[in-house]
């Protein structure tokens, strides 16, 4: 604000703003937290994945507030502001090709090295209770 | 927006000033930042993409359960906290940024030194964290955790969580080390002195960023 033009951003409205970005990114990560919890309760993969999905639709919400408010980015020229933004829209196609690529060896792999597939598949039991043990031991020794 | 560009007409690229309208040290915070988020970016596609060619993971709720003196069986509960911790260390941030404007020592003071106290916070809950999970057994090539469906993991969860945690971590401490020195300088009035307090805006511009990226973290390691 000590620069030119952003002077009409007046010094209440300022701080109002904050707190409320404060409020908006909290009530978020609540929502987030519940999707969360509620996810541990459900078996279902589709539904499993829908609720994935919009937690990272929440995620996307609270990094453009982060960004926009807090970063003071939405208040910035648009000349900035593109230079900032238009490079990292090289991440969509980043995201979309790497994970596709992911999905395509797993099923590459289980479809052409059946080794592979049948070790990834073998069900550990023992290796729980040891783990479990391990853990209480744990405990004792931090409280 | 719309009064901005009216008050700078169109000779914003015939020379003579910023056609960013911000001075120099700001503008190239954003493009190492922006270099910043291509860094962790890549950390994390590659996460995705090992995890998403893997035929089991581990489920989080199973391995991050535990809360310091209250042992295990807290899933999600730690986590909270400490994102919790990062939010509100850079809700102080943006006052203490905000102070600066209004030339407001008193208030730069206080916000940097709330802002120095959760950044602290947020690395303790880390060293905790990284402490119970290598009393677990988990460290860089060891996982002992069990996948989702009950199959054997694959080393690579726990590579890429302390790689990922721990880069982020050092980012936070970076953060800490740089308001430290952002607070002595207020308190030798060294920005008094200048006339403005820009530089606080600039270690703000980081902080944020330390913040965003733990958004990120914090959903592709804890919640899905």
């Amino acid at each position: 604000m000590a620069q030119a033009g952003h002077a009409e951003h007046s010094n209440d409205g300022a701080v109002k703003e904050i707190w409320k970005v404060t409020g908006i990114l909290t009530v978020l990560t609540l929502v987030e937290l519940a999707l969360g919890f509620w996810m541990m309760k459900i078996e279902s993969p589709s539904s499993r994945l829908a609720m994935k999905g919009t937690i990272v639709i929440l995620m996307m919400v609270k990094a453009f507030y982060i960004v926009a408010y807090f970063m003071h980015l939405k208040h910035e020229l648009r000349n900035l502001i593109m230079t900032i933004v238009v490079p990292l829209a090289l991440f969509i196609w980043f995201i979309t090709a790497f994970l596709y690529e992911g999905n395509s060896y797993k099923n590459l792999r289980n479809t052409y090295d059946p080794y592979k597939k049948a070790q990834t598949t073998i069900k550990v039991e023992k290796k729980e209770e040891a783990h479990g043990e391990h853990g209480s031991e744990k405990h004792k020794a931090v409280e | 927006m719309s009064t901005t560009t009216a008050a700078l007409p169109t000779k914003l690229w015939n020379g003579g000033k910023s056609p960013f309208n911000v001075e120099y040290g700001k503008l190239m915070m954003w493009y190492f930042l922006m270099s910043d988020a291509f860094t962790f970016g890549a950390f994390l596609i590659s996460y995705g993409t090992i995890r998403f060619s893997s035929n089991g993971w581990p489920d989080p709720n199973e391995v991050f359960q535990s809360f310091p003196g209250l042992g295990s069986g807290y899933p999600l509960m730690f986590v909270s906290l400490m994102t919790f911790i990062l939010i509100i260390s850079s809700v102080t941030m943006v006052l203490a940024v905000h102070a600066g404007h209004n030339m407001d020592k008193k208030g730069v003071v206080t916000n940097l030194i709330l802002t120095i106290i959760g950044g602290a916070a947020f690395l303790s809950c880390q060293a905790w964290e990284w402490f119970h999970l290598h009393h677990e057994g988990a460290w860089w090539g060891a996982n002992p955790f069990l996948n989702a469906d009950g199959t054997q993991s694959e080393q690579s969860f726990t590579n890429y969580f302390f790689t990922i945690t721990g880069f982020h971590g050092f980012h936070v401490l970076s953060g800490v080390v740089i308001n430290i020195v952002m607070l002595i300088m207020t308190l030798t009035d060294q920005f008094e002195k200048r006339g403005h307090y820009l530089m606080i805006e600039k270690a703000g511009l980081y902080w944020h960023f330390v913040d965003l990226v733990w958004v990120f973290v914090f959903t592709c390691f804890y919640l899905i």
